[in-house]
C-alpha cells in the first residue's frame, strides 16, 4: 500500500503535465519536417513546385476561407459522411444485435453479410451511380456501405461475447428481457461499440473520398481532383490536410461523448496514455 | 424447509452428472458438500438455484418447487462475477431495484458498514482485492434477505489467511438473519469449521455418500482436538469415496492441510 502511494504520486503529477506534453510531442515530428521543408524551398534548394511549402498550403486555405468555398466544400463533405455514417450506423447496429442475440436470424443472415463483405466496396460504385444516380444519393450510399461492415461485425461479435457468467448474475436476480438487455448486455457491448463506431467513422471518412472521385462538383474530395486537373498540388495538400483535421476531430468527439460511459474501463491503454 | 427428493441431472451430452440425491436441509442449517473435482457438485447447486434445471426428480423449497431461479435463494460463485461497469454500492444494490432509491441507499449502506467496505463504496470493482470482491459479493447476495444462500466453492481463489477471515466473516454475517447456507467446497477444514453437516459425495455419476454431523459449538477452534477429530472422520469418508485405502492418523492429519480437488 505504502509503495502503491510514494509511486502514485509522482505519477499524477506527472500525468497532469503529460496531458499537454504528449500532444506536443507527437505534434514535433510532422512540425520538423514541415519546418524543414520551408527551409529548403526557402533557401532554394527545391523549388516546391510539386511539393509546395507549408506556407504556400496556408495561403490556399487561406485563400479558400476567404473566398467562402472552404467552408461551403466542409460543410458539403462533412454532410455527406454524416448522413452515410447515420444510415450505415443504423443499419449495422440493428442488423447486428439482431444476429447477434437471435441464432436463427444469425444462421439466416450472417452468411449473406459475409459474402457480401469479401466484395471491395468500391466496386459497387458503377451499380449505385446506375441504380441511384450521379448525386448525393449514390454517394452516401457508399459511404453507408463502408460504415455498415465494422459496426455490424462489432456489433455482434460484442454480443456473441458477452460474458455467459455475468448474464447468470442477472438471471439469478430474475432480471425481465428488457431489464437483462438494459443492464447487462447494453453495458457489456457498449466498449466494444465504441470501437466499432471509430473503424466505421475511419471508413467513413475514406469512402467520402472515393464517392466525390465520382463526378462531384463540390466537397474536399473534388477539392483533390480539381487540383489535379488544374495542376495546383498546394490545393491538393490543403485538402489532404483539412481531411486529416476533420477525421481526427470526429474520431476524437466518439471518444470524448463516450468516455463518461467507459470510466469503468480497466483499460491499459488510458493508463499509459496510447492515442 | 428445503427438500431436495432424488435429484438427477443428465447433461445433453450424456454425462450422467448426477443421481437421485436427496436431502431435507431445515432453515438456518448450515451444509457443506464436499467431494472430488467432477463428483457433480456444481451440478447440484445449480439445480437447487433454478439456473439449470434437474433432469429427475424436484427441488421445493416450502413447497414450491424450484424450476428457475427463485427471489429466496441467493447465490455466490466461485469468482465474485461483479459487473464491472457499476461501482461497489451500486453493485450490492443490484438485486433491488424494485426498491425505492431511499431504501436502497439506506439498506447499501448498512451492507457496506456490514462487510467492512463503506470507504470502497465508490470504488470501480477492478480497483478491489479479490478477498474485497468476494466480500462485495456476499453483501449483494444477503441484501435480498434470502432463505437458502448457496455458495459454490466461493473462497478456493483466495490465500490461505483471506480464506479464514472470510470464513469467520461470513459465518459472522449468517448471525444476522440465520438463513440456510449450503457450501460446497474442497477444503476438509473449511467444511467442519462451518458446517452443521458434512455431505460426502461420490464420482461417477455424482451421488451422495456420507453424512456427518459436525456436533461441535461455535465459535469453533480450529486447533482443538474435537475439531481434528471431525477432521479425521471427514477426510476418512472422502477416501472412501474415491475408493482409496483409509490413511493412517499421521497421514490424515497431513492431508487436512492439502485441499481436495
Ligand atoms: N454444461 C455441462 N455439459 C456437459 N457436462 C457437464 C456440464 N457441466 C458439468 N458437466 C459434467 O458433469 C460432471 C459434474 O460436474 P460438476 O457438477 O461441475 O462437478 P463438480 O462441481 O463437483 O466439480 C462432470 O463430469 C462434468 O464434466
Ligand atoms: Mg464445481
Amino acid at each position: 500500500m505504502l509503495e502503491q502511494a510514494d509511486v502514485a504520486m509522482p505519477t499524477a503529477a506527472a500525468a497532469r503535465l503529460s496531458r499537454f506534453a504528449r500532444p506536443a510531442l507527437g505534434l514535433l515530428l510532422p512540425l520538423c519536417l514541415a519546418l524543414g521543408w520551408e527551409l529548403a524551398v526557402w533557401l532554394g534548394y527545391s523549388n516546391g513546385r510539386l511539393v509546395p511549402p507549408p506556407t504556400k498550403v496556408f495561403a490556399t486555405i487561406a485563400e479558400l476561407a476567404k473566398s467562402g468555398e472552404l467552408s461551403r466544400h466542409i460543410t458539403t463533405t462533412l454532410s455527406r459522411v454524416a448522413a452515410g455514417f447515420a444510415l450505415g450506423v443504423v443499419a449495422g447496429t440493428v442488423l447486428g444485435a439482431v444476429s447477434g442475440y437471435w441464432g436463427l436470424a444469425r444462421r439466416l443472415l450472417d452468411p449473406t453479410v459475409q459474402a457480401l463483405r469479401a466484395i471491395p466496396s468500391i466496386a459497387w460504385v458503377p451499380l449505385f451511380i446506375l441504380w441511384l444516380g450521379i448525386f448525393e444519393t449514390s454517394k452516401v450510399a457508399l459511404i453507408a456501405v463502408g460504415v455498415f461492415f465494422p459496426v455490424y461485425l462489432g456489433v455482434m461479435g460484442a454480443i456473441l461475447s458477452v460474458d455467459r457468467k455475468i448474464v447468470e448474475v442477472g438471471r439469478i436476480f430474475r432480471l425481465s428481457g428488457p431489464a437483462m438487455i438494459r443492464r447487462i448486455l447494453l453495458p457489456a457491448v457498449l466498449p466494444a461499440y465504441v470501437v466499432a463506431l471509430r473503424v466505421g467513422l475511419g471508413l467513413g471518412w475514406m469512402f467520402v473520398v472515393a464517392a466525390e472521385f465520382m463526378g462531384a462538383s463540390e466537397g474536399l474530395g473534388y477539392l483533390l481532383i480539381d487540383g489535379q486537373q488544374l495542376g495546383k498540388p498546394a490545393q491538393i495538400v490543403a485538402a489532404i490536410v483539412i481531411f486529416a483535421i476533420l477525421g481526427k476531430t470526429t474520431d476524437w468527439l466518439i471518444e470524448l461523448a463516450t468516455a463518461p460511459l467507459l470510466r469503468w474501463q480497466d483499460a491499459f491503454g488510458r493508463e499509459r496514455g496510447a492515442a | 424447509m428445503l427438500a431436495l427428493d432424488k435429484v438427477g441431472k443428465t447433461y445433453p451430452n450424456g454425462v450422467h452428472a448426477l443421481s437421485r440425491f436427496s436431502a431435507e436441509i431445515k432453515l438456518g442449517e448450515i451444509i457443506a458438500i464436499i467431494g472430488g473435482s467432477g463428483c457433480g457438485k456444481s451440478t447440484l447447486l445449480r439445480a437447487i438455484a433454478g439456473l439449470d434445471r434437474a433432469t429427475s426428480g424436484t427441488v421445493t423449497l416450502d413447497g414450491t418447487a424450484i424450476t428457475a431461479p427463485h427471489a429466496k435463494i441467493g447465490i455466490i460463485f466461485q469468482e465474485p462475477r461483479l459487473l464491472p461497469w457499476l461501482s461497489v454500492a451500486d453493485n450490492i444494490g443490484f438485486g433491488l431495484s424494485d426498491l425505492s432509491a431511499e431504501v436502497r441507499r439506506e439498506k447499501v449502506t448498512r451492507a457496506l458498514a456490514r462487510v467492512g467496505l463503506t470507504d470502497k463504496a465508490n470504488a470501480w470493482p477492478r480497483e478491489l482485492s479479490g478477498g474485497q470482491a468476494q466480500r462485495v459479493a456476499i453483501a449483494r447476495a444477503l441484501v435480498p434477505q434470502p432463505e437458502v444462500l448457496l455458495l459454490d466453492e466461493p473462497f478456493s481463489a483466495l490465500d490461505a489467511f483471506t480464506r479464514r477471515d472470510l470464513q469467520d466473516h461470513l459465518l459472522d454475517l449468517w448471525a444476522d438473519t440465520r438463513p440456510t447456507l449450503i457450501l460446497v467446497t474442497h477444503d476438509v477444514d473449511e467444511a467442519v469449521v462451518l458446517a452443521d453437516r458434512v455431505l460426502v459425495m461420490r464420482p461417477r455419476p455424482g451421488r451422495l455418500f456420507e453424512e456427518i454431523a459436525i456436533n461441535l459449538a461455535r465459535p469453533r477452534d480450529r486447533n482443538s482436538a474435537h475439531f481434528d477429530n471431525f477432521k479425521r472422520r471427514v477426510l476418512t469418508a472422502l477416501d472412501r469415496s474415491l475408493d482409496r485405502n483409509v490413511p493412517d492418523s499421521e497421514a490424515a492429519a497431513n492431508a487436512g492441510e492439502a485441499m481436495w480437488w
